[in-house]
């Protein structure tokens, strides 16, 4: 058994395990955080992407123990309260999902790499940073019209607070 | 999965100790042997995350030499101000395994000791002539890459870092499989002070080699036209659903071609 602590969406957690417990299991069945899901179990879906100190990651491939120690982020501690994350509200806006399951991991991707690239977005390169990610019902497209809307928006926001503090 | 023992090692040397714990395997970004593990394909007793150690992290450039430790990640590899001056190929090639998430966890050392004979790294090194450091020695390329899946590190033992001369010229292009986006064939060349050495991954029946008919024309010419009807011999490539034997030879010509025009830009 491993004694796992953690920082997850600002809040410390710890509990116990066993060894071999995958990250994903751990958020899901120890700490009720459903939003990651389990699609493939093989990582290759994405849809069980959170943020591990900064950098999306799998969490079916990677052990609770390994993340001992880490600060965690999951679709859960995305929002402002009732207020959306700006790619959730994207997401919403340009009806970016049909069924939603591979949605948390598309979005922790998305929010990972507009972090990633400050100097924003093109579609060629939203297409390509989604090779991880599988949707299995509606295609990429309003996904990728999601994503680049979010990083217009959020580097708007970005300068605007630049301003504030200037 | 199997039960597993977990240890978090606070050095190589700690390592090194904890890999004596039955059978004891190393685990650094963990993305090819947790899979493997969950499927069952493999079921150490122990593993030894090695991934946290800070000596084996991180790009050092000192003047031609590139230094690159163990358990750096392909996208830490990828990003690297000072390599993608030095060796900009290796930055490139680095970009193209797997996906963003496999990137931010899996790492040099652990694709090189795995040896897949569909992975990057193993083409990267062998046409680079790197040198493999471990905790008990120096291993060149030529030697390191032994089969499938096959490395000449003896038990217990640990690699602590990459090292090689920035070659003058270098590049890489692979053909992806279009499913699971590996290498059907991938093709690093370079030239360097030691002449041209171009290695191919994805097609050896024996892993990654080096082929001398390539070689053995750029040498002559290090220039794509060079390649022109040249071809490759099938023998000892692999043959698999996604691609016969002379498909893949042809391939290689192809990919050594493209490298060598990238290598030229």
């Amino acid at each position: 058994m491993s004694d796992v602590s953690l920082t997850v969406n600002g809040k410390r957690v710890s509990g116990s395990a066993e060894d071999r417990t995958l990250l994903v299991h751990f958020l899901r069945e120890h700490l009720g955080l459903t939003g990651t899901h389990v699609g493939c179990d093989t990582s290759q879906c994405g849809a069980c992407v959170v943020h591990v100190d900064g950098r999306a990651v799998k969490s079916c491939t990677m052990l609770a123990a390994q993340a001992s120690g880490s600060t965690i982020v999951t679709i859960e501690g995305l929002a402002d309260g009732a207020e959306l994350h700006p790619v959730q509200a994207a997401f919403k806006e340009h009806h970016g999902l049909q069924c939603g399951f591979c949605t948390p991991g598309m979005i922790m991707t998305a929010t990972d790499m507009i972090a990633r690239h400050p100097e924003g977005l093109d579609e060629a390169t939203v297409r390509a940073e989604l090779e991880g990610n599988i949707c299995r019902c509606t295609g990429y497209h309003n996904i990728v019209k999601a994503i680049l809307a979010a990083s217009e928006t959020m580097a708007k926001g970005a300068k605007g607070k630049a301003r504030q503090a200037a | 999965m199997y039960s597993v023992n977990y240890h978090r090692a606070s050095s190589v040397a700690d390592a090194a100790k904890l890999l004596k714990n039955g059978d004891a395997k190393l685990l650094s970004g963990g993305m090819t042997l947790i899979p493997a593990m969950k499927t069952r394909l493999a079921a150490p007793s122990d593993l030894v995350d090695v991934s946290r150690l800070k000596d084996l992290q991180g790009v050092k450039v000192s003047g031609k030499t590139i230094t690159i430790g163990a358990a750096t990640t392909h996208y830490d590899v990828s990003t690297d101000e000072k390599l993608k001056k030095a060796c900009p190929a290796l930055a490139h090639m680095a970009s193209l395994i797997g996906d963003p998430a496999v990137r931010h966890k899996g790492t040099i050392g652990g694709s090189i000791a795995n040896n897949d004979p569909a992975a990057d790294y193993p083409a990267a090194l062998l046409a680079l002539g790197a040198t493999i450091i471990t905790n008990k020695r120096e291993i060149g390329a030529d030697k390191f890459f032994k089969g499938l899946f096959e490395t000449a590190l003896k038990e217990g033992e640990i690699i602590t870092a990459v090292s090689f001369t920035a070659p003058t010229k270098a590049a890489y292009q692979k053909f992806r499989n279009p499913a699971s986006r590996y290498a059907i064939v991938g093709v690093f060349v370079t030239k360097g002070k030691d002449g041209v050495r171009v290695a191919v991954t994805g097609a050896g029946e024996d892993g990654v080699f080096r082929c001398k008919e390539i070689e053995a024309a750029l040498a002559k010419n290090f220039d794509a036209a060079a390649l022109d009807g040249l071809k490759v011999p099938a023998k000892e490539l692999m043959s698999d659903i996604h691609a016969s034997a002379d498909y893949r030879a042809n391939l290689i010509a192809v990919m050594a071609k493209r490298a060598v025009a990238a290598a030229n830009a």
